[in-house]
């Protein structure tokens, strides 16, 4: 190996080292950001005793998470039990290989790309490794052994893979006018023209709805239904096990927000401000976007989701598919 | 080109890392303190009757699978096709116009069927 590749492999490892402790530490501050949300729209403050404004609240529910006993329940199938969590934590994590969140910068006199990996295949590498994250669902309800991990499981598994198919069919329409699949060359070809948004206003409605059940939030969290499953396909795991959980979580809602920009509102692309801090403002929109969402609408029930999905998304995103394909011809 | 998929191993690998690492840490400061109450699976305080993982479910969820597996392998053919359709033009939109037709006719066979009702 000469120098060169040296540090392109140095570059990479640095790279993924800086993504991926970001991505491990976001939920602190959004969980925060969200209880604070929460409260001030139902006319409370929210966390308000741990440091400045709460803001310390998520660290020590992180340390008290740490401390908790990790409980394996001896029904379980231990193995499957203690695998799940980490099946469906790490492919969320390495769906962001392929996310840029700018161009090019110069340090040191060497170009630096603002994303760990260009690939060709970009969208539907992401779909089809944040479908790993299924997995993850069903093997951690079925290996519980109880019933309302059983049925959460099975609820949440059916909902991601019904909404999966009109989120994947919306990118479609994206991926038909911009005539690529990488990520980098969609957000180019937004700078040439205008945003996506414009020629895919139905599509980026099918993809926002879609995108709500895929990362199973309000109002579409029928797999952690309270007042029929108690905490869906998580309830019998408890400390770190638990929170990898709602690390997955909040990391897939994150990637959503991601994807919306990316697809529909140009990427980081915008004027006078740096490429990077356009991405932060937009990402931060839609997660603020998300959170508003949670707190204003109440839940669907289980067949008005399956109504919504089969029956209203997935038709649309078809004819939204052969609409535009109309166009472009 | 296989050097853009290298990244990926990388990440796979630190992010089982520090999962590890945080597993790891949490099993040496928790404590332990098993008991039969505490290890039996979450019923309501109730004793749970029978065994949860012999896959008694409603048949509708593996309808739903089988159905998620038609519009997959359709989700995979388009994708190609949403590349090149510019370039090719009226004749792949004609073919693909063909196979979705085909596909729906499915969807609204099911829909007919019942297979997308919940009761």
């Amino acid at each position: 190996m000469d120098t060169n590749t040296c540090i392109e492999l140095a570059l990479i490892i640095i790279k993924v080292i800086i993504i991926s402790s970001l991505l491990f530490a976001l939920p602190i501050p959004l969980t925060w950001i969200e209880r604070k949300v929460a409260g001030h729209i139902q006319l409370r403050l929210g966390p308000f005793r741990v440091g400045w404004h709460g803001i310390l609240q998520p660290v020590a529910d992180m340390i008290k998470l740490m401390f908790k006993e990790d409980i394996i329940p001896d029904k379980a199938d231990k193995w499957l039990f203690k695998l799940a969590p980490i099946i469906s934590l790490v492919p969320i994590f390495l769906t962001f290989a392929t996310v840029p969140v700018g161009d090019k910068i110069t340090v040191f006199g060497k170009e630096v790309t603002l994303y760990i990996s260009d690939m060709n295949v970009g969208i539907l590498y992401i779909l089809a490794v944040a479908g790993i994250g299924v997995y993850g669902l069903i093997l951690g309800g079925w290996a519980s052994n109880s019933k309302y991990a059983l049925f959460g499981s099975i609820r949440s598994s059916a909902q991601m893979i019904s909404y999966e198919l009109a989120l994947s069919f919306a990118a479609i329409g994206v991926v038909m006018v911009t005539n690529s699949l990488s990520l980098v060359d969609i957000v180019n070809s937004q700078k040439a023209t205008t945003w996506n948004i414009c020629y895919q206003p139905l599509g980026f409605i099918i993809y926002i709805i879609a995108g709500l059940a895929e990362i199973n939030r309000i109002p579409f969290d029928l797999s952690e239904d309270e007042g029929t499953l108690a905490a869906g396909y998580h309830v019998e795991y408890s400390s770190m096990r638990f929170s990898f959980f709602m690390l997955a979580e909040y990391v897939a809602m994150v990637l959503m927000s991601v994807l919306a920009v990316v697809l529909f509102f140009g990427g980081w692309s915008g004027p006078i401000l740096p490429p990077i801090v356009w991405f932060v403002i937009k990402v931060s929109a839609f997660i603020y976007f998300f959170m508003w969402v949670r707190f204003t609408f109440p839940r669907y029930r289980y067949d008005q989701l399956m109504t919504i999905g089969w029956k209203i998304l997935l038709p649309l995103s078809l004819v939204n598919i052969l609409i535009t394909g109309l166009f472009l011809i | 080109m296989l050097l853009s998929y290298l990244p990926v191993i990388i990440m796979l690998g630190f992010v089982m890392f520090l999962a590890f690492a945080v597993l790891f840490v949490n099993s040496v400061v928790s404590p332990k303190n098993p008991y039969k109450e505490k290890l039996s699976p979450w019923e309501c305080g109730m004793e749970p009757i029978g065994d949860a993982d012999t896959g008694h479910f409603r048949v509708h969820f593996f309808i739903i699978a089988i159905l998620f597996i038609v519009f997959d392998v359709e989700t995979l053919f388009l994708f190609p096709w949403a590349v090149v359709l510019k370039k090719i033009g009226l004749f792949a939109f004609i073919e693909m116009f063909i196979f979705i037709f085909i596909l729906a006719i499915g969807l609204v066979y099911a829909w007919a069927k019942g297979a997308l009702e919940w009761v």
